[in-house]
């Protein structure tokens, strides 16, 4: 026969146990008919008449707590099977694997009613324009801003390379030659090709040196960048004589990231 | 004569307040078309609707629960969020036209499908290893995250995803899984 105390230790692993349970169903989304309701109030009840301190009332009504969550679940469950939305999960899931990917855009776009929102200047947009035009440099000012920095990027990070016998100085203008006539060749009908089908190649560290050298083709006029801002894609499309973009227009800045987890990415996309 | 006016004035109010986007989601609180166009506002709504039919527009009201069987209460209806949508559905090329290749359309479709299939909540894991079957895997982290940047999807802090509003203003669920169940795939 356990005495009082190893009774309400007992009963108060085994209140933890059951909130611990609860807690994980209702985050982990597993079934919630796994808790049987019967059983854990059966517990709560044996334990009830032990508790004396406010800590193990708590402890108890927590439990309660829990157990009323997982009803809910339960009930939520049961409304949900009754609805005309029900249908088995398992079958769904199958079509849904099975269903090709062009098949499957066709059937949603026939369910598939997107809203129609016009966007218009308001106060506050048109209070935020005010501050940035107010903080906004002269043009003299910003151009000289940007030219130096044009000049710091091209040298450094070339010399850079160069004292890593990556690139040999002799060669970089051959090499930026070659590149340039191999993405004119990799280029289809439509005349651009898929900025990561270019630089891609088979080790990261090639990846990273074409990368490198197309950021100069696109810098001294060989090339240009498209960018889909909505479609999340970027082309480059080679000109068929170098144009010299420096001076005529404010040129942009387009970072372009190419981390190891994106090559890997793109290499298991290719492999697929 | 005077009450034709009467809702013509209002029609066009309502129509302002609709289309244009006044906040950062698209679309119009119950309550706030209430304090414009006054308390016989679903009235207002709904001889807009009937005009917006010949344009293939409709008005479309999310509930913020879920729909009620019955008629809905002036108080549900002041809680609901309107929007404008397409009454009919979109051609491929359109769709295109929008910005969504067919890739983007079929990750959503799947995704939403399959939380669908999951209860209305599915683990970003799973999901992303089911799109991973059908589209390229370097593009389904960006659709994820556009998914959800749109307000397609949500997810919470234990990187598990919900239908979130665009969804339920924009899909119709239940269209969606049955014509998915008559596929013949």
């Amino acid at each position: 026969m356990p005495s009082r105390k190893q009774k309400k230790k007992l009963g108060e692993e085994r209140l933890q146990r059951i909130i611990d349970l609860c807690r994980s169903i209702e985050e982990r989304g597993i079934d919630p008919f796994i808790v049987d309701v019967e059983d854990v109030i059966a517990v709560v009840q044996e334990y009830f008449p032990e508790w004396e301190l406010p800590e193990e009332f708590c402890l108890d009504a927590e439990a309660i707590h829990q157990l009323a969550s997982i009803i809910k679940l339960q009930s939520d469950w049961v409304r949900r099977r009754s609805t005309s939305l029900y249908t088995d999960p398992f079958l769904l899931e199958e079509k849904i694997r099975r269903t090709g990917k062009e098949e499957f855009a066709n059937l949603f776009l026939k369910a598939w009613h997107p809203i129609v929102e016009l966007e218009q200047i308001s106060y506050h947009s048109l209070a935020e324009a005010i501050k940035y035009w107010q903080n906004l440099l002269p043009l003299s000012e910003r151009w000289m801003k940007f030219v130096s920095l044009k000049k710091e990027t091209g040298t450094v990070t070339r010399e850079e390379l160069i004292r890593q016998k990556i690139l040999a100085e002799k060669v970089f203008s051959e090499d930026l030659e070659r590149l340039w006539e191999e993405l004119k060749q990799r280029v289809g009908e439509q005349g651009k090709v898929l900025y990561w089908d270019f630089i891609g190649a088979d080790t990261y560290s090639e990846t990273l040196k074409r990368a490198y050298m197309t950021s100069f083709l696109v810098t001294y006029g060989y090339a240009t960048l498209e960018v889909h801002r909505l479609e999340e894609e970027m082309f480059l499309k080679p000109f068929e004589k170098s144009k010299s973009l420096l001076g005529e227009k404010q040129l942009v800045s387009i970072p372009v990231s190419v981390s190891f987890e994106e090559w890997i990415r793109w290499k298991e996309s290719k492999r697929g | 004569m005077k009450r034709k006016s009467y809702y013509a004035r209002k029609i066009k109010r309502a129509v302002h307040l609709l289309f244009y986007k006044r906040h950062k989601k698209p679309g119009v609180k119950g309550w706030e078309l209430k304090k414009q166009l006054g308390a016989d506002y679903p009235k207002v709504l709904n001889i807009l609707d009937n005009f917006l039919e010949k344009l293939d527009l409709q008005i479309k009201t999310v509930f913020e629960v879920e729909k009620p069987a019955e008629k809905p209460t002036l108080e549900e209806l002041n809680r609901a969020r309107f929007y404008v949508t397409l009454r009919g559905g979109l051609a491929p090329k359109e769709a295109k036209l929008c910005g969504w290749r067919i890739d983007d359309i079929a990750g959503l479709a799947m995704s939403i499908s399959y939380i669908i299939s999951k209860k209305g909540r599915a683990s970003r894991e799973e999901v992303e290893e089911l799109l991973r079957s059908k589209l390229p895997g370097w593009r389904v982290d960006l659709n994820m995250n556009r998914y959800i940047r749109s307000g397609y999807l949500a997810e919470d802090e234990n990187k598990q995803l919900y239908l979130d509003w665009r969804t339920r203003a924009e899909v119709d669920q239940n269209v969606l899984v049955n014509l998915l169940l008559e596929a013949e795939s």
